[in-house]
């Protein structure tokens, strides 16, 4: 068993480009650890890197933690940091984390889909910048290279005027999403739309957007359509914890709430 | 002759009718309670279980050598290396010890292995390599039904047949397979004693039973067994069946070193019983006043691969299918099926809670056929003591203030209608306010307290005076449900002492205590401990010619004649085999005198629904029980609150989900139990009557909160929504849709 | 490898030659079994301690990140032999039944009354909204820490 304990950005980077498994808060890859299904022999931890940990505008570094998110995040993101797991999940869990584990039902992702944030990547030999579409490749599959860590999430310089977040489960905490969303809106119409737990990827309702984006005072019907559009964009599947049929009609009826909230 | 029984003051410091602090309270803050999981030895080798991947397949080989190989491994044991009987079960041996020809359910255990330490333990497990030949598994209960493959069938028939009323409501209802989810997984630890006999310390709700079944597999003498109570991290039923104990006890003679495991959360979901799925076709037919004429149902419960106590679930779930009502006539059919799903066994209701989920709908669409108020309706058809069973035809001797339930849970007032700061959808922000409706719902429950049809049925316990005070012994398990507080608060009022304790000895040195099942421990060795101590006190008092026992010793008239020092010199002790009245198993027609006593409780249900998103918060639960006497206020609140939880949660959350004979959701993560934000504010009111045959009067209240807590849930998501939810656990989209 | 970590106040250190969990150290290794390992998957908050200063779970930290770290677990709350305010609390309101998940509700529940002395019910129960207690229904452990609140208001 081997581990790094760094305490900069370079040592991590040096580090990682060995081989050593990135290490943050620990929650997703312990629990593959502790069922027999994962088994490292060489880690870094990176709680102790500076540089990962800094959050300053519009940069979130990817070792902050959800319980900082929930205190000091942008609403719909800290909406959302409130219900990642437990507490104490959320004192030990990192926004980076979440994204390099790639859970389809990552409560973090829809927001960072709806405001079109981009993930920094960084190795020994640079950084790059990666928008989250293409960061995003699959169930648990991201487009981190070999020796690369996540840096930060990088924000656009500025947010939407208004964004909500929503998670529909049948705990009142500490559960997986049936379906997630944030919904964006700015006094022009624009609208965005991102759901989680309905495909391998957190995705954007893109024809719900276009038709609601051009409504600078939707009616019910709008919202009707925007709701029925959500429900026909969304490709969720059936299993042990809700039904495709289910989740379309959460995706639609959480994502028009949503944008309700966002037009009061 | 003993002399007379005095009467004893029933109250006071520390006895009965108070709520002492738990003795082993501190210790729990503390995380200095041992329980088995922490239980060590120097030279213990640690094992683990080889468990099936298939609910169904031949084991055409089993080659250990690669497990063996490993460094570190001193032993795997197959079906081949069972001594003694190669089956176990709690009412009919037929679980295989470790699988042999065929595999039935899909965890089941093949092989057992011992290594150094936990890791290389469950690697060796991971190394055997089992050859099997996949079969077809029978997953669909109702296709068993058909092809009769079954544990037991169960008919009840009373009172006119021919009788109809000019009312019927018919439904079909069904229930979930719920977990017991104890918090402290399966563990233990077994000692070997070097002359070829075992000492056992392993997770347990009734040690006899235990040590019976390890010396019947390992073919060793009773006296070589010694199964010792330890500290157990909860139970709710899920403990009344051996799992790991033979197991452990084989590797521990196997190796000559003791040996310990802990199951993970996975194997647990595995490793115990459930509470049975079921499917109801209930038939009601009343007359314009709405009294019940005739009841009519049909009962399917799933007892998965193996019996475990199916037969005796599926009869409770028979004789307490009309509730706690009178009729007059009633027929009604039952099946325990044998599949290869998971094995169900006892949960906390054993079978009364899923016929209330049946019943309690058919009396809220009765009452709506009528048009009679759905608590109009109960009081009409309210069972009294006096009165039959409707289904067994038994006389109700022992009291059952149904009606006294009914109108106190009536009279309990109601929050504000408007919906609180707890929306449904809790975190995740889903609902606001006016998303939301609102519904009441009422269910009432009724179950048998200790063992039925015949059982015999005791409880022995020991009490003796000592320097710590007086001790009683008992191999009577502790779950958390506080049987270590109330046998000492009895003792204290028996005999008239302030200091008592409750000392756990292993099963050769005390009798059995029975199960901690069936809402029993506090009547039965509750009963055992009050005769002993009073018997004692009796004989001392006899034999000094005293007045009075204090803790001062033998009192005459002002003084103390024998100082307590010199009692407990003289090494007094009494031991009490206690039984409740008799009882015998029915009739072809299901008739009898069935059950020892009997428990009422009522509960309502306030819940919000978010019926276009189909979420509910519960918002509270309400009830009034039938207790007969409160002997520890607190621990009766106590059980109350957390059986209505667990009851909450059946309602509204926990189901193991099983598809093609496979458990999809053996993980905290998706069987998802309530969080203190899911849990409902509770007012609990009690009834207390004198009458029956537990000490003082006491009745057991361990199972009456969750019989009727769910069907009070799932009636307030009725009435909230206008949907007619016949399944519990609700789920979003059984709202929704 | 060694990991060197401040348990309880008091240096400590641990041989760990795996990815095992600062939970199996703690029981197997420090014996310190007063952490209850019931999930391992921070789903039910058992195993919870104070890890640099924040509640985490303790089945969910790697060991051999614990080098240099500060760890409080339910054994070293308060001074020895002495119950600190949450643990007589929930003694004397019959908050504990079974006992398995009161360490971490110890824990939990403590480090919510070191931040703040008089939390409301909603503080409270959102502070405890990671550690499930299956005796209970919550009642008592809310009442418990309830009274200790208004004890401190």
């Amino acid at each position: 068993m081997q581990a790094h304990h760094p305490t900069s950005l370079g040592e991590a980077l040096a580090a990682v480009a060995t081989g050593a498994r990135p290490l943050a808060g620990g929650t997703d890859l312990m629990v593959e650890v502790n069922f027999g299904h994962d088994r490292p022999d060489h880690v870094v931890g990176l709680r102790r890197v500076p540089e990962l940990k800094t959050w300053e505008g519009n940069r979130i570094g990817s070792a902050v933690t959800w319980r900082r998110i929930e205190r000091d995040g942008p609403n719909a993101l800290a909406q959302a940091a409130r219900t990642v797991g437990s507490p104490q999940i959320r004192n030990a869990g990192t926004i980076g984390g979440n994204l390099a584990t790639a859970s389809p039902a990552g409560d973090g992702h829809p927001f960072i889909a709806a405001v079109d944030a981009s993930i920094e990547l960084v190795s020994q030999s640079g950084s790059r910048v990666v928008p989250w579409h293409e960061f995003f490749t699959g169930v648990k599959k991201t487009s981190i290279a070999p020796g690369e860590l996540i840096a930060s999430v990088v924000l656009p310089a500025e947010l939407p005027d208004r964004h909500e977040f929503g998670k529909v489960g049948v705990r009142s905490a500490m559960v997986i999403s049936t379906v997630c969303a944030v919904v964006t809106r700015n006094p022009d119409g624009r609208t965005t739309v991102a759901l989680g737990s309905v495909a391998p990827t957190p995705m954007r309702a893109v024809r719900a957007e276009q038709m609601i984006s051009s409504i600078t005072t939707p009616s019910t019907s709008d919202l009707d359509e925007f709701r029925r559009l959500v429900s026909e964009e969304v490709s969720p599947i059936t299993d042990h914890r809700s039904t495709e049929e289910y989740r379309r009609h959460a995706a639609g009826t959480l994502a028009r709430r949503l944008l309700e909230r966002c037009l009061r | 002759m003993t002399a007379p029984t005095r009467q004893r003051p029933t109250t006071g410091e520390a006895g009965i009718g108070t709520s002492p602090v738990r003795p082993d309270g501190v210790s729990k803050v503390q995380g200095t309670f041992a329980y088995a999981q922490d239980l060590e030895r120097p030279d213990m080798l640690w094992g683990a279980t080889v468990r099936s991947p298939h609910p169904h397949a031949r084991v055409i080989g089993i080659d250990i050598a690669p497990a063996l190989a490993i460094g570190g491994v001193h032993a795997v044991i197959t079906a081949d290396d069972v001594p003694g009987r190669g089956v176990f079960g709690l009412e009919h041996p037929d679980q295989p010890v470790l699988a042999d020809e065929t595999v039935a359910f899909w965890g089941e255990p093949v092989a057992v292995v011992a290594a150094e330490d936990e890791e290389t333990a469950r690697r060796a497990a991971a190394a055997v390599v089992v050859e099997y030949e996949e079969l077809e598994p029978s997953v669909d209960p109702e296709e068993a039904d058909r092809a009769d493959d079954v544990f037991r069938r169960m008919r009840i028939r009373r009172g006119d047949q021919t009788l109809r009323g000019e009312v019927v409501v018919e439904g079909v209802y069904e229930v979930g397979m719920q977990d017991q989810a104890p918090l402290g997984t399966e563990a233990g630890l077994a000692v070997p004693d070097g002359q070829g006999g075992v000492d056992l310390y392993a997770t347990s709700q009734f040690v006899h039973v235990d040590q019976e079944q390890v010396v019947a597999s390992l073919g060793l003498r009773p006296e070589q067994v010694r199964a010792h109570p330890t500290g157990v991290g909860g139970a709710f039923g899920a403990r009344e069946d051996v799992n790991l104990h033979i197991h452990l006890c084989m590797l521990a003679l196997h190796t000559g070193r003791p040996v310990k495991m802990v199951y993970s959360r996975a194997e647990s979901f595995t490793g115990h019983v459930h509470r049975h799925p079921a499917k109801m076709w209930y038939r009601h037919e009343a007359d314009r006043e709405g009294r019940l004429v005739r009841v009519e149902a049909r009962i399917l419960i799933d007892g998965g691969a193996y019996a475990s106590t199916t037969s005796a679930v599926l009869a409770n779930a028979c004789y307490f299918a009309v509730g706690p009502y009178r009729a007059d006539s009633v027929s009604v059919d039952g099946v325990g099926t044998r599949t290869n799903n998971p094995p169900c066994g006892a949960m906390r209701g054993f079978g009364a809670v899923q016929v209330c989920v049946g019943y309690e709908a058919q009396m809220d669409r009765l009452a709506e056929e009528l048009g009679i108020d759905p608590l109009e309706l109960r009081r009409r058809n309210a069972l009294a003591t006096g009165d039959r069973m409707p289904t067994t035809g038994q006389v109700i001797e022992t009291p059952l203030p149904v009606l006294e339930v009914i109108d106190s849970l009536a009279a309990m007032p109601l929050p504000d209608a408007a919906p609180g700061t707890d929306l449904p959808g809790g975190s995740g922000l889903t609902t606001e306010p006016q998303h939301v409706i609102r519904g009441v719902g009422y269910a009432f429950g009724i179950k048998n307290l200790a063992f039925s049809e015949g059982s015999d049925d005791y409880a022995e316990a020991r009490v003796r005076l000592a320097e710590e005070g007086a001790v009683v012994e008992t191999a009577a398990i502790e779950v958390g449900q506080g049987l270590v507080t109330v046998l000492a608060q009895i003792t204290r009022s028996a005999l008239g002492v302030s200091r008592a304790v409750v000392r756990h000895v292993d099963t050769s040195r005390i009798g059995s205590a029975g199960s901690t099942s069936a809402s029993r421990q506090t009547q039965m060795s509750g009963g055992a401990t009050l005769e002993a101590a009073t018997r004692l006190r009796d004989r001392i008092l006899e034999r000094h010619s005293g007045d009075d026992l204090t803790d001062e010793g033998v009192v005459r008239g002002d003084d103390v004649v024998v100082p307590m020092t010199d009692l407990i010199a003289e090494a007094w002790e009494e031991t009490v085999t206690f039984r409740h009245p008799a009882t015998e198993p029915s009739d072809g027609d299901g008739q009898g005198r069935v059950h020892a006593d009997f428990a009422v409780a009522g509960h309502r249900a306030v819940v919000d629904v978010d019926p276009e998103l189909g979420l509910v918060n519960v918002v509270r639960v309400d009830t009034v029980q039938d207790v007969g006497r409160a002997l520890n206020p607190e621990s009766v609140r106590g059980q109350i609150e957390g059986g209505i939880l667990q009851g909450v949660g059946l309602a509204v959350m926990e189901e193991l989900v099983i598809e093609d004979g496979v458990i999809r959701n053996p993980t905290f993560t998706d069987y998802l139990l309530p969080t203190i934000l899911d849990a409902p504010d509770v007012e609990a009111l009690l009834i207390e009557q004198d009458g029956s045959w537990g000490p003082y009067g006491a009745k057991g209240v361990g199972e009456p909160p969750t019989i009727s807590s769910t069907a009070a849930v799932a009636a307030a998501i009725r009435a909230a929504s206008g949907k007619p939810i016949h399944r519990v656990p609700v789920r979003p989209q059984d709202i929704a849709f | 490898m060694i990991v060197e970590f401040t348990l309880n106040g008091e240096p400590a250190q641990a041989r760990v030659v795996s990815p095992v969990s600062l939970l199996d150290v703690l029981r197997d290794q420090l014996q310190l079994p007063g952490s209850k390992s019931a999930c391992a998957q921070g789903e039910c908050g058992s195993c919870s301690v104070v890890f640099d200063g924040e509640v985490i779970c303790s089945c969910l930290v790697m060991a051999v990140d614990v080098a240099g770290s500060s760890v409080t677990t339910v054994e070293g709350l308060g001074e020895p032999g002495v119950l600190n305010a949450v643990q007589e609390a929930m003694v004397d309101a019959g908050a504990v039944q079974c006992g398995f998940c009161t360490p971490g509700i110890v824990v939990a529940a403590t480090e919510l009354f070191n931040a703040n002395p008089s939390p409301d019910v909603e503080e409270i129960k959102e502070a405890l909204a990671g550690n499930i207690c299956r005796c209970t229904g919550y009642g008592a452990i809310v009442r418990a820490l309830q009274g200790l609140a208004e004890g401190s208001r």
